[in-house]
């Protein structure tokens, strides 16, 4: 049982502040009045609403089609009717609203029919699809489609399957209390990922600060039989971290730009875990998950909670102090206030901290950096936070990336030790936010140009294939001309043979070819025909929908503002300009 | 006699030289212009003419030649601007027309004819549709540049900026906060 | 052999052709804005400088001083270094795209640039001989490369920091340029081992 273990760099402790809400077992929110459930939940494509307003859904019924591979469905946390299929605030940093389904609860709490599946039966692809079908995501923080990760590399052999029970971030507690309570279940959702990925060691990473945790999961791994290797890792953040975790018990360093599946590693979260088991050992889908509920509150605990729960209703459970004045997603390391106490808890949620100053005293304002190195002493990437923050600070993009910086995971310890308290991870998320937005408009303008190009060429080949056709059109009229020309003429000479030789036949060969010469400009009048009465259809649907327009006033112009209405009068402007060179029918000569 | 010389020597100098450089610029000739290429880099390709050029290329041509100022793409904003100004080493000026924000197109499908105007206006194909049939935008390949309002017969094409969304959000630049000693200072100021 | 070694040395710290004699200043304020430009233009100033030494004392030894037209040094240089500079140019261009993305913009800076001229000039009046004209040539040419690299690097450091408004752009710069010249005064102190 004992292992070398290895050990990433930096690394901060920061207090736990884990036994405020590790000493009461999980307790069953209860319906609140209404579920926001948003439809991007998970990393990849946005799911499609399957349901509209006024639909009645059963618990568990598919309300959001996966979109795509990496993409993974939503479902009803609980049965009830559809108020709407519209945009709410989601618990992001933005504050910015999404395409939510909401749902008002009709308290029954009615299962769909659902029932176990037969596991040992189902190929690969179809325990992948099902998990794609059940909304089974990352449950660490990330959300990324699980389906998604279970497909061993080709080339790759897979070493080691890694389990993350570490929870390394403070506050949080509701995985230990998942592994105390229901460690069987997580061990065979690992099951699952042994099975399907085929590893030659799978090691379950636990913080030596949950020692019941550890022991539940023990019992389990033996009560199952499995050869399951749990392992302690000493307490220190972030060891929670995918990369951290890995390094710490395979010590394989997961390099940048690579993913660990290149190096024979996977890590699952043992939430996830025990979530796939739901949904393939009872048909359950992804509709609830266990959330901390802790900081200023009167009694912190985990609850079980539906998905879509707004946070407000959930933290009145916990009885927050009078002085509670905002809800922090997440722990306080990564973790970020919610916009507003109605945004709805999802997948991605594992705690919900009340904020007050007293628990969380307001940081003393920003010094200038001294360069003392305490950030790069803490980096568990090995970076120099000191040098991106200078580069991020005076936008010198290109400088950071030199800097890797996006290697970062946005761990905050360099900005919980900066004896200046800088806030260097918000300017690592602006520095990188700025590059992502730069690439995605460089990309839009070269796919831009690409298509410019292509379209000058496609104008120009038309232009000439049209000029050609023209041309055969003409010369096959012309020649046909000649053709009678001639038949006529021989007839006439054949006529004049017999009845006035020495009729000059000349003549009309002469007038065919003059004809042949006007030829051109009576096929062109035959196409100015066409055009002309193309162009009286267009005048004549242009009056309709101008009568249509009059008829029925814009309804967007009675409150315009005075800056719209300057817009509105620019475009006018432009228009009137612009109008008689553009005047129908003459741009497609 | 020195003076004659001296006159003689250089003028072999020059003509030593010069025979040198001319033979250089014949056996040594480039062709294409790396400079233009750089321009149009920085250009933001909406081939929206709003410079007076047909497209983004002449303008980057013209820059190259020092034909017209770096200030005429409003699509490129101020920073377009600035950047050019570096490449080419000239000063900052400030834009000729006014800054938008980023627009898309949007044709109200209830009064599109499907005359296909807007199709052939468009330079960057982001308009699908057929002859009597309705067209529609493809709203990401939209540059925004409002070349098919003037076409459309029956006006039935709009812009519409773009607004924040959580695809395209930013975080913001870490700002220090204003104490709070300021922040009410401030509504005092108003009252007085 | 030492003597050599002087020469370089001298060249590159104790006289530096920016700090000390300050000559190529342009290019100094002008191209020192990036490192990746710093480099470029080092690199270019320090083969043409090499290069105009070498041509300049030929044409001096074995053009105007036999000749006795000494008076007409500094524009017979000024003619000779322009044309190597253009010739250059255009050859790199021709044979070497890569070379020239890096070069081929400085290149033509160079042709203005009172270093390249000044040294050849130095060469004369110190009696260089040939090898010791293109020792203190490539000398000088390192000195600048040095000088422009670091002054690159602070300048982008500079563009982070908190810098009153009235002093920043170039008054900074001339600001760090001073300091960076007090420090290159402390070079002097290896005169003594001379």
């Amino acid at each position: 049982m004992l292992m070398n273990l290895f050990k990433f760099k930096g690394g901060v402790k920061p207090p736990t502040n884990k036994t405020q809400s590790n000493t009461l077992p999980i307790a069953q929110a209860p319906l609140p009045s209404r579920l926001i459930v948003p439809l991007h939940q998970s990393i990849g494509g946005t799911p499609r609403p399957v349901v509209k307003a006024g639909d009645h859904v059963l618990k568990g019924q598919l309300i959001g089609e996966a979109d795509g591979w990496i993409s993974a469905a939503v479902h009803a946390p609980t049965s009830g009717t559809v108020l709407e299929v519209a945009m709410h605030v989601q618990p992001h940093p933005s504050g910015l609203d999404a395409m939510c389904v909401v749902i008002e609860p009709d308290g029954r709490d009615k299962w769909i029919a659902h029932g176990p599946l037969d596991y040992a039966a189902m190929a690969p692809e179809a325990v992948r699809e099902h998990l794609q079908q059940s909304g089974v995501v990352g449950l660490g923080g990330a959300a990324f489609p699980t389906h998604g990760k279970l497909t061993a590399s080709k080339t790759v052999p897979m070493d080691e399957l890694i389990i993350n029970g570490a929870e390394c971030e403070p506050f949080i507690t509701c995985d230990d209390l998942l592994m105390r309570e229901r460690a069987e279940e997580v061990v065979r959702g690992i099951g699952i990922f042994r099975d399907l990925l085929q590893p030659k060691k799978v090691l379950i990473g636990i913080e030596d600060n949950k020692p019941e945790a550890a022991a539940a999961m023990r019992a389990a791994v033996d009560a199952l039989n499995e050869p399951f290797l749990v392992i302690q890792v000493p307490t220190l953040y972030p060891a929670g971290g995918a990369k951290q975790l890995i390094r710490v018990l395979t010590g394989k360093e997961v390099p940048a730009a690579k993913r660990s599946t290149d190096l024979g590693v996977q890590c699952f979260n043992v939430a996830t875990a025990y979530t796939a088991w739901r949904a393939i050992a009872h048909g359950e889908p992804v509709v609830s998950r266990l959330v901390t509920v802790s900081g200023n509150v009167h009694a912190p605990r985990n609850y079980e909670v539906l998905i879509g729960t707004p946070m407000g209703e959930l933290l009145k459970l916990a009885t927050p102090h009078p002085d509670t004045d905002g809800i922090v997603m997440g722990g306080p390391m990564m973790g970020f206030l919610v916009p507003n106490e109605q945004v709805p808890v999802i997948k991605a949620t594992n705690c919900l901290i009340a904020h007050s100053d007293r628990v969380f005293p307001p940081k003393a304002p920003e010094m200038p950096c001294i360069r003392c190195g305490a950030c790069a002493e803490v980096c568990p990437h090995e970076l120099q936070p000191f040098e991106m923050y200078w580069f991020s600070r005076a936008k010198n993009f290109g400088k950071t990336q030199e800097y890797h910086i996006f290697d970062c995971i946005e761990c905050g310890c360099c900005s919980f030790v900066c004896p200046s308290r800088i806030p260097l991870v918000q300017y690592f998320r602006f520095a990188k936010s700025e590059i992502w937005a730069r690439e995605r408009e460089k990309n839009a303008a070269d796919g831009a140009k690409t298509r410019f190009e292509f379209k000058q060429l496609r104008d120009e080949r038309e232009k000439a294939e049209k000029a050609e056709k023209l041309a055969k059109v003409a010369a096959a009229q012309a020649a046909k001309k000649a053709a009678e020309a001639a038949a006529a003429a021989a007839a006439e000479t054949a006529a004049a043979e017999t009845g006035a030789p020495g009729n000059d036949s000349a003549a009309p060969e002469s007038k065919a070819v003059a004809e042949a010469t006007t030829l051109p400009d009576a096929t062109l009048t035959t196409v100015d025909a066409e055009k002309e009465a193309k162009r009286a259809a267009i005048a004549a649907a242009m009056a309709r929908a101008k009568a249509q327009r009059d008829a029925m006033p814009a309804k967007n112009t009675e409150a315009v503002t005075i800056e719209q209405q300057r817009a509105i009068d620019d475009i006018e402007a432009r228009r009137a300009v612009l109008a008689p060179a553009a005047v129908p029918g003459e741009k497609t000569e | 006699m020195d003076i004659l010389l001296a006159i003689a020597i250089m003028a072999l100098g020059a003509v030593v030289l010069g025979a040198a450089l001319g033979f250089a610029s014949v056996k040594f000739k480039v062709e294409g212009d790396p400079l233009v290429e750089k321009i149009e880099g920085i250009l933001p390709q909406t081939q929206c003419g709003q410079c007076g050029f047909p497209g983004c290329k002449p303008y980057a041509e013209a820059i190259a030649k020092g034909e017209v100022d770096i200030n005429l793409c409003p699509p490129g904003g101020m920073e377009g601007v600035q950047k050019l100004a570096d490449l080419l080493g000239r000063e900052v000026k400030e834009l000729e027309a006014e800054e938008k924000p980023k627009q898309v197109a949007i044709i109200d499908e209830n009064t599109c004819i499907g005359c296909t105007l807007c199709i052939q206006a468009c330079p960057v194909d982001a308009i699908v549709g057929a002859a009597k049939q309705m067209h529609t935008i493809i709203a990401p390949l939209c540059t925004g540049c409002e070349l098919c309002l003037p076409p459309c017969p029956v006006e039935c094409i709009r812009m519409e900026a773009i607004g924040e969304n959580l695809d395209n959000w930013k975080w913001k630049y870490p700002v220090i906060e204003i104490k709070t000693e300021m922040r009410k200072a401030a509504p005092m100021m108003k009252a007085a | 052999m030492t003597h050599y070694l002087f020469i370089l040395v001298g060249a590159v710290l104790v006289n530096n052709v920016v700090l000390v004699k300050i000559l190529g200043l342009c290019p100094f304020m002008g191209v020192s804005k990036k490192l990746e430009t710093a480099y470029g233009m080092g690199a270019a100033t320090t083969f043409v400088l090499t290069m105009a030494t070498g041509a300049s004392y030929i044409i001096d030894h074995y053009l105007l001083i036999p000749f006795g037209l000494e008076y007409l040094r500094t524009l017979s240089f000024i003619v000779t270094i322009a044309a190597i500079v253009q010739m250059t140019e255009m050859v790199i261009a021709k044979t070497s795209p890569t070379l020239q993305q890096t070069l081929g913009i400085y290149l033509p800076l160079i042709t203005t640039n009172c270093a390249v001229l000044g040294v050849p000039l130095l060469n004369i009046s110190n009696g260089y001989n040939f090898v010791e004209s293109l020792l203190f040539g490539a000398g000088s040419a390192f000195g600048f490369s040095l000088v422009l690299i670091l002054f690159a690097g602070i300048r982008e450091r500079v563009e982070g920091a908190d810098v009153p408004v009235y002093f920043r752009g170039s008054a900074i710069a001339m600001v760090t340029a001073g300091l960076m010249a007090l420090a290159f005064m402390g070079f002097a102190g290896l005169d003594k081992y001379q």
